[in-house]
């Protein structure tokens, strides 16, 4: 999809003045986060089970090849295709290409991130093939042609009201011309709208949460049930995944399961959890003939042997995004791309360069609620400070602000000389500021003093301070 | 080149090795091929009727509903209850796999086996196993148990016997390497932890998204437990 992660200054700075914005985003902190700490109480395994998903997932990484080949070897066996596609412009095509030979018209789609990172809709739409969103979130956003803020609530953005609207303009061509406004009957309309297009249409794409090389299998995870309408009633599947999405057996599925939807909605699990394999058997009454994986690297592969490595075991749960106070303040399409919250300001510099999203490793407190949360134990903070010290070593951020890290850097290490320029720095600004005690105005620092006072330091350094108490105390 | 030996080989440059070593790549296919399970919840370290009492209580909790009956024989009879108690048409599409089921004691209930179609209400059909666990089904798609019964209709029946209720997921996937071999899946095996349900608009949680906006499940507890 198209990158604007460069505009996001700007952009937090629009978005905070919206009151939409704020609303929607806050609600992350009471929804989801407050069921997640109920599911993870009634868990005492939850903490091994993080360790033993992280210890697991490093496993993997470092038997990616092996892994992959054996998973590919079992879909062959079970008589699926595997599609190896190096760069986004190669999954479109393989994708278009298994459409066209099915003659597709129309595509129905389940919910998946890596079909928005190669904005898979707008490339099938421009091959006069229509694509359907079907999760409900989705649909949402591909009506009002936008894309998702949030990476398993799409539509989080989105008010009631403004769902009404989408709805009231986009289904009158099907006879239902009346504007509804309750949540359970726009629910309604939209099921009875996709109910048709499931049954007609030629090819269902879905996502995979995980590829499973003992079986060959993908596991898509769905609350609707529409993935499986998507993948069981077109005579084609397509399950399009990444590389870092294999596991090994079933068993190590199922302990990712216990931590994804605990995670992500903080239900103990999601509604539906289906394992696809191959297409439908010989005797089958129902299930698509033909079964494809498109598996897409796109740079993922690139992070192995880095300090950024293990970044590739996250599992697209979102619980980050939804304990991060930045994302709540500023919202999903602040951040430009794909993915938002911490997981976007720590891969998205890898997906899209540096250069492009070097505002993003910035958009952070440092809390470290994100680690915290993180069912896999990704050291999100540690990796944006990785990105910041490439940003500056390979001279990408401003020259201002390497300038200022560098004479910050100067002072630093050289205790004397630092302690000698605080103390003065503290008096003046303490001059300065007379007797009101702030200061409204300071060059160098309006970013502050543009829209609040600065508190004047009361004249002493911390070191100063420190050290007559200490003697205070010998005396 | 092509880009299966691209990756791979991207792979192996950026890990700092060749292929995995004989050594290696063995250790790793034993570990596929002996399932072995990590971290197993304690909660499901409880008899079979206990099991069957915890899944009963998850499911419900998720918006299911449960009955139990005594025996396969009346399972056909409680279908029809359930169906006119909740005035619904007495027509239902049937996995070919509950062909046996009593329909002599249930005269009202129309029944057709097949595959789901767009204009059935309610389907019926059997589960593989349950687990304990989180109150989920295990269904596995079949010449004789079409997974599209699942998800297409809005009310969903399904017929669980006490026996093939297990505690953890693992104890679930050892009954599907029981039935269909190790190695080897049925083209679909579905988790299913209650009816269909969605938060897509402001986080209000709406039932019947796309799948089943009712689940029942009808335990049947004359076989002997395992």
């Amino acid at each position: 999809m198209q990158v604007t992660s460069r505009h996001f200054k700007k952009e937090a700075h629009d978005a905070l003045q919206d009151a939409k914005v704020q609303e929607a985003f806050s609600k992350v902190k009471t929804g989801f986060s407050v069921a997640r700490a109920e599911r993870v109480s009634e868990l005492p395994e939850f903490e091994d089970l993080r360790d033993s998903a992280r210890d697991l997932k490093n496993h993997i990484i470092e038997h990616l090849d092996f892994y992959l080949e054996y998973f590919e070897d079992q879909v062959l066996l079970q008589g699926g295709q595997v599609h190896w596609c190096s760069t986004y412009a190669e999954a479109r095509e393989a994708i278009l290409k298994i459409c066209r030979d099915a003659d597709a018209k129309t595509v129905t789609k389940g919910k998946s991130m890596i079909t928005e990172e190669m904005a898979l809709n707008d490339f099938l739409a421009a091959n006069d093939i229509e694509p359907i969103e079907t999760d409900l979130g989705e649909y949402i956003i591909q009506l009002a042609e936008e894309y998702p803020s949030h990476i398993i609530a799409p539509a989080l953005h989105k008010t009631k009201d403004q769902v009404t609207e989408l709805f009231h303009e986009h289904h009158q061509k099907y006879g239902l011309n009346e504007r509804q406004t309750d949540p359970q009957a726009l629910v309604n309309e939209a099921r009875s709208v996709l109910r048709e297009k499931y049954v007609a249409a030629d090819v269902g794409i879905t996502g995979a949460n995980f590829m499973i090389a003992e079986t060959g299998s993908t596991v898509i995870v769905t609350n609707e049930g529409n993935g499986d309408l998507t993948q069981s009633l077109p005579k084609t599947h397509i399950a399009v995944s990444s590389v870092e999405k294999v596991v090994p057996t079933l068993e190590d599925a199922s302990t990712f399961l216990r931590l994804l939807a605990r995670s992500a909605t903080g239900q103990e699990m999601s509604v539906y959890t289906t394992f696809s394999t191959g297409p439908r058997r010989r005797d089958d009454i129902d299930g698509p003939a033909a079964f494809h994986v498109v598996i897409v690297d796109s740079g993922r592969t690139e992070l192995l042997g880095t300090d950024k490595q293990d970044l590739l075991r996250c599992l697209k749960c979102g619980a980050c995004m939804n304990h991060c106070p930045v994302y709540q303040a500023v919202g999903g399409h602040t951040y430009g791309w794909v993915y938002p919250g911490p997981i976007g300001a720590a891969l998205n510099p890898q997906m899209v360069g540096l250069e492009e999203a070097r505002h993003l490793p910035n958009a952070t407190s440092f809390c470290g609620r994100c680690e915290e949360v993180c069912p896999v134990r990704i050291p999100l903070p540690k990796i944006m400070r990785h990105w910041r010290e490439e940003a500056f070593e390979k001279q990408i951020a401003p020259k201002p602000e390497r300038w200022g890290v560098g004479l910050w850097a100067f002072f630093a290490k050289r205790p004397a000389l630092y302690r000698l320029a605080t103390r003065v720095g503290a008096m003046t600004l303490k001059a300065l500021a007379g007797k009101k005690g702030r200061l409204s105005k300071l060059p160098l620092a309006t970013g502050w003093t543009s829209v609040r006072d600065l508190p004047a330091p009361q004249g002493s350094t911390f070191m100063d301070q420190w050290k007559k108490q200490q003697k205070r105390g010998q005396n | 080149m092509p880009s299966r030996e691209k990756i791979l080989n991207r792979i192996r440059h950026n890990l700092g090795r060749g292929p995995l070593s004989d050594e290696a790549a063995a250790a790793a296919r034993a570990r596929i091929e002996g399932h072995s399970r990590n971290i197993v919840p304690d909660r499901t370290n409880i008899s079979a009727a206990e099991k069957v009492d915890l899944f009963q209580q998850k499911m419900e909790a998720l918006g299911g509903t449960v009955t139990r009956v005594s025996s396969m024989d009346n399972v056909a009879e409680e279908v029809q209850d359930y169906l006119s108690s909740h005035n619904l048409p007495s027509k239902i599409k049937m996995s070919p796999a509950l062909s046996d089921l009593s329909f002599e004691k249930a005269p009202l209930l129309e029944v057709t086996e097949g595959a789901a179609d767009i204009k059935d209400d309610v389907s019926l059909t059997p589960a593989l196993a349950a687990m304990a666990e989180s109150g989920t089904l295990c269904m596995a798609s079949g010449a004789d148990t079409p997974s599209t019964l699942n998800f297409l209709p809005e009310n969903h029946i399904v017929v669980l016997k006490a026996n093939q209720v297990t505690g953890g997921f693992e104890d679930a996937w050892d009954r599907v390497r029981d039935k269909f071999g190790t190695g080897n899946m049925p083209r679909t095996v579905n988790f299913i932890s209650g009816p269909s349900r969605t938060a897509d608009i402001e986080q209000t949680l709406i039932m019947g998204a796309h799948g089943p906006r009712r689940l029942h499940v009808v335990i049947v507890e004359d076989e002997p437990q395992g």
